[in-house]
């Protein structure tokens, strides 16, 4: 392993987060109109306890929505490989006597961290326009989640960022992508509430398990027991981790 | 021989980009490889950088198979591509140090080479500036003083010139023969520019269509034309000066062409004033005197029958007509 090599692909995206601060604002856009639009709108029409969930509809959809963030800015850092390509850096890189897993895990520290930055500022925007965090023993799991999202969804964005070449393809795929995944996870309304079929897709995708995971870290209840919420999220950012290695050695840098 | 390169194979489903070719490359040396825009130069160079790996044959450089143990090449040799490949978004300084830390590169030690880096391609005052604010030509000064930051045995630079101005590319060609003497370091140069090859290159290897077609000096590819051309405008007794000039040693060749008399010799400046007083002797009127010196674009020419322009497509094809019309 490529210690340096992780180092300085981690430091590059730190770096490149904090200088580029249009994108910081467009990024956290989008989930505060989330937070306030159906916080707000929808949770005043809302009943949870229907359902026999406590607490107001704005402390269930914080996490739904950092986890919304979370997908998105993850998904979008895996494009990072395309313009590297584009603009030439991914030679420089590849060229460099390191390994391509040390390079693919510098990427995904580097993303992961500026994810979790700008989950935390979510956080702080939701905490002050009413959101309450339950603090327990199992608040810190929340960076544990966050970090955990961010990871699979990197790779997965990686994996698309080195087998298509081109940015309307990848955009074409992400945005298909996606929105199903947003939608058919817990992350805006409780699973319960959707047919038996859907049901089994949303077990199946890794932002169910995420989402309800920082929903048990930050309000103190979920759908599921906390270590099977961590163990999916393990084995998801596993799987698609190793194919990001796998389909990284194979990017054509020619 | 710090590179050999040995029955080197690379195909591209039909394409047969690079043909077998073998040549071997001496330490110290600036080496060029020179053909018109696909000819296979960048295709070479990305088998013997281990980006890209060859259909059939292999190389060495540095003494380590390009193959089998790409690592210890890939710690030998630096590289310039021929598209820019630094990190708009960082800094002159930080896209230095992070290829400093990528090549293992201490912090003391990296601090110092980084200062000399930007002496040597003068860009210390834009050391602190995000590269997006660079020009053209301060990014491939960059480019360069980054490929010798881990001091390579061997830095390999991708038409280094390609889209500059005329006068950048004079100060590309100086930091070029500069690092050559200052660093000791192998330079592998392609180009389809001919001059660039001319003026920077130790030895030339032309590459047409997958293939080496010559390869040596470029003084002793010209020298392989025959020598220089000396030609003689008179108006009358072109014939009797022709009888007389088929006496003399040095002539090699003598052809006439609209009231042009052609000789060909060697070391053209230094006959010219015997040539002079020949003519003087019969007195015969010389009106103008030309010499023309074999360039390696002749030498180009000769052996592929174009021109390098044909192909690259890149002007000066006035330039270039007049010129052939002088051989």
């Amino acid at each position: 392993m490529d210690t340096n090599a992780i180092y300085v692909l981690w430091l590059r995206d730190v770096k490149r987060f904090f200088r580029a601060k249009s994108r910081i604002i467009g990024t956290l856009l989008m989930p505060v109109f989330f937070l306030i639009g159906l916080g707000f709108g929808l949770g005043s029409i809302v009943n949870l306890s229907v359902l026999g969930i406590s607490g107001n509809y704005l402390d269930f959809i914080v996490p739904g929505i950092i986890g919304m963030s979370l997908l998105f800015i993850s998904i979008f850092t895996g494009s990072s490989v395309l313009w590297d390509r584009q603009f030439g850096f991914l030679k420089e890189i590849m060229v460099t006597p390191n390994s391509r897993v040390s390079i693919v895990i510098g990427r995904i520290f580097g993303g992961a961290t500026s994810a979790l930055l700008q989950s935390l500022v979510i956080i702080v925007i939701a905490l002050l326009i009413g959101f309450s965090v339950h603090l327990s023993l199992m608040t810190p799991l929340f960076i544990v989640f966050a970090l955990l999202i961010a990871t699979t969804f990197i790779s997965l964005g990686l994996i698309f960022g080195s087998i298509i070449s081109d940015f309307q393809g990848f955009q074409l795929v992400t945005s298909f992508l996606t929105f199903p995944l947003f939608f058919l996870s817990n992350s805006i309304f409780p699973i319960t509430t959707l047919p038996k079929y859907v049901q089994y897709v949303m077990y199946l995708n890794p932002l169910t398990y995420g989402v309800d995971g920082m929903r048990i870290a930050l309000t103190g209840s979920g759908m599921f027991p906390v270590w099977i919420d961590l163990l999916a999220l393990v084995v998801s950012t596993l799987i698609f981790g190793s194919i990001a290695v796998y389909a990284f050695k194979k990017v054509d840098v020619g | 021989m710090i590179i050999e390169v040995k029955k080197l194979e690379k195909e591209f489903g039909t394409l047969r980009a690079v043909n077998n070719i073998s040549f071997n490359v001496k330490e110290g040396e600036i080496f060029g490889l020179l053909g018109p825009n696909g000819a296979g130069k960048t295709t070479t160079v990305k088998m013997l950088t281990t980006l890209v790996k060859p259909t059939k044959g292999t190389a060495t450089v540095a003494g380590y198979d390009i193959i089998k143990d790409s690592n210890n090449v890939r710690k030998s040799i630096g590289i310039v591509f021929q598209d820019p490949s630094l990190d708009d978004e960082l800094t002159g300084r930080e896209n230095l140090e992070f290829h400093a830390i990528l090549y293992n590169i201490g912090k003391k030690e990296r601090k110092k080479r980084i200062q000399e880096a930007f002496k040597l391609v003068e860009l210390e005052d834009k050391a602190d500036v995000l590269v997006k604010n660079y020009s053209g030509g301060m990014k491939r000064r960059l480019e360069i003083g980054r490929g010798l930051l881990h001091e390579p045995k061997v830095l390999f630079l991708d038409e280094p010139t390609v889209g500059l101005d005329p006068q950048t590319r004079r100060h590309i060609w100086d930091y070029i023969q500069k690092l050559s003497k200052e660093k000791k370091v192998t330079l592998i140069l392609t180009t389809h520019y001919i001059e660039e090859a001319d003026y920077l290159c130790n030895r030339v290897a032309f590459i047409d269509h997958g293939k080496i077609v010559a390869l040596d000096t470029p003084k002793v590819l010209k020298d392989k034309l025959g020598g220089d051309v000396v030609s003689l405008q008179i108006n009358s007794g072109i014939e009797r000066l022709k009888s007389e000039f088929r006496k003399k040693k040095y002539v090699k060749t003598i052809s006439n062409r609209d009231g042009f008399l052609e000789l060909t010799v060697d070391e053209g400046e230094k006959k010219i004033p015997e040539i002079m007083a020949t003519a003087q002797k019969l007195g015969i009127e010389v009106s103008s005197v030309n010499l023309h010196k074999p360039s390696l674009e002749d030498v180009y020419i000769y052996y592929t029958g174009k021109t390098i322009r044909d192909e690259g497509g890149e002007g000066w094809k006035g330039m270039m007509r007049s010129r052939m019309r002088q051989r």
